[in-house]
């Protein structure tokens, strides 16, 4: 709990379980771990049950949760903290983890041009999460629309963000 | 009035007739929008939710270049919006923030560039007058949904302008411009954002659940400001259907699609040929 409270700047002792988090979440159907189940586990020090969910990659950062938080717990920012320590520890992740596969696809692209590609991004996506055909008719729908560029739009500043990742790498490895 | 113009990475791609009908929006109404030089991706969730440093460092990078050119920053895109001034408000307000967004970027930032939302521009800075003056085809006949999101309601004392729970000031506009709006509860559910890359199930649930609010509420068609909300609700309505059950179809247009066509800006300029669902028969109504 210590380190989740220092990361995320988030009072997670103060949570009274009134469950209004849970109630407003939008995945709340899907999901295998209800917000305040999530801040109860933390109290609780259930690392393994907690960073090998599903829930905390389903999470779709919508922030109704911190919004509505009586005590003012920044819910959404402690899933952003257990998704980062998930990573960390290399916990086992579940097979709907393909966020994580996305958020990697992501950054690289990034990495690479300043700006997303999503054309390369999504491919890359894909053969990292190996799940190849989900909504493979939207392609060509956006395409038609002039909506999936096939080339990148780089940006002039693709060399300062280069650096931030470098440092940002450097900085996580200290 | 000037502004620093930060696009974002959606603008010039999945949610070109976003940019497109915005800057083409400003131009009409005479006010200046210069691209940020340079500017880069803001992280987006995948940064938030990977690194706290990229978090900061990203956003932090493209707000330097904006203080060079002495503008307030102006974007379009609710959730470039989000992470601008998220970075911002930790960098102000958290000195080891500011450190290490100055350490990452190998430059100093203080915090100080001031971030909007188009929305909080036009209805706060531009203003209804003006822009009430400028309607030239009422948009009659059209009873809109307006639909914010999360990103431009949440967290409430980083991003509101308006109300966090009802906001309004998008109804406000379009009633200025002639349309009807409707009240309904759904104005800030999530749609399920990128979860539509990963686990787009839960985004046609949404989907389905939101626009059928909104037919029952009597809406003709809905408004957003967001480019995930404004994709997710436009091309999954076919999926939302064979999934979940039969609603009625309807278009989703931005915001600033919507005020360019009635300040008088064609369809072409605000790019509505971009949408999966067509407005022809919406807009066919309002006087030319």
């Amino acid at each position: 709990m210590r380190e989740v409270e220092a990361r995320s700047g988030a009072r997670v002792s103060s949570c009274l379980q009134c469950h209004k988090c849970s109630s407003g979440c939008p995945i709340g159907p899907e999901t295998d771990l209800l917000s305040s189940q999530a801040m109860r586990m933390i109290h609780l020090g259930m690392e393994e049950e907690l960073l090998g969910s599903r829930g905390i990659w389903l999470c779709a950062s919508c922030q109704t949760c911190s919004a509505r938080c009586p005590m003012g717990i920044d819910v959404a920012g402690v899933m952003d903290v257990l998704r980062m320590m998930a990573v960390e520890r290399k916990a086992a992740l579940p097979d709907k983890a393909r966020g994580r596969h996305f958020h990697r696809s992501f950054l690289g692209s990034v990495r690479r041009h300043g700006r997303v590609f999503e054309l390369e991004m999504m491919a890359i996506y894909k053969l990292r999460s190996m799940d190849l055909f989900r909504d493979m008719d939207k392609a060509p729908k956006l395409m038609k629309k002039s909506k999936l560029p096939l080339l990148p739009n780089r940006s002039r500043s693709a060399g300062e963000v280069r650096k931030v990742f470098r440092n940002a790498r450097k900085e996580e490895e200290r | 009035m000037r502004y620093a113009f930060f696009p974002g990475c959606s603008m010039e791609a999945t949610a070109w007739d976003f940019g497109k009908s915005a800057r083409a929006l400003f131009k009409a109404l005479d006010i200046r929008l210069e691209e940020i030089p340079g500017w880069v991706c803001c992280g987006s969730t995948p940064a938030h939710s990977s690194s706290e440093g990229l978090a900061l460092a990203l956003p932090a990078l493209n707000l330097q270049k904006a203080g060079a050119m002495g503008a307030p920053v102006m974007t379009a895109c609710a959730a470039c919006y989000s992470r601008l001034r998220a970075a911002n408000h930790r960098i102000q307000n958290d000195p080891e923030s500011r450190k290490r967004a100055e350490q990452l970027t190998e430059k100093p930032y203080d915090g100080g560039v001031a971030v909007h939302h188009i929305l909080d521009v036009l209805v706060n800075h531009v203003g209804r007058d003006v822009i009430s003056s400028r309607i030239k085809r009422p948009l009659r006949g059209l009873r809109i949904a307006c639909y914010y999101g999360c990103l431009l309601s949440r967290p409430p004392g980083i991003v509101a302008y308006d109300d966090p729970e009802h906001p309004s000031c998008m109804d406000g506009l379009l009633e200025l411009a002639g349309a009807e709006t409707v009240q309904w509860p759904f104005k800030t559910e999530c749609c399920g954002a990128s979860l539509a890359i990963t686990n787009n199930d839960v985004v046609n649930r949404l989907v389905h659940r939101i626009l059928s609010m909104a037919a029952l509420a009597g809406a003709n068609c809905v408004a957003v400001a967001c480019p995930l909300c404004q994709m997710n609700l436009d091309l999954r309505q076919d999926d939302a259907r064979k999934a979940h059950g039969d609603f009625p179809t309807l278009p989703v247009l931005y915001v600033t699609q919507l005020l360019g066509i009635a300040l008088g800006l064609s369809e072409k300029d605000v790019g509505l040929e971009a949408l999966t669902v067509g407005a022809d028969k919406l807009l066919a109504g309002a006087a030319r």
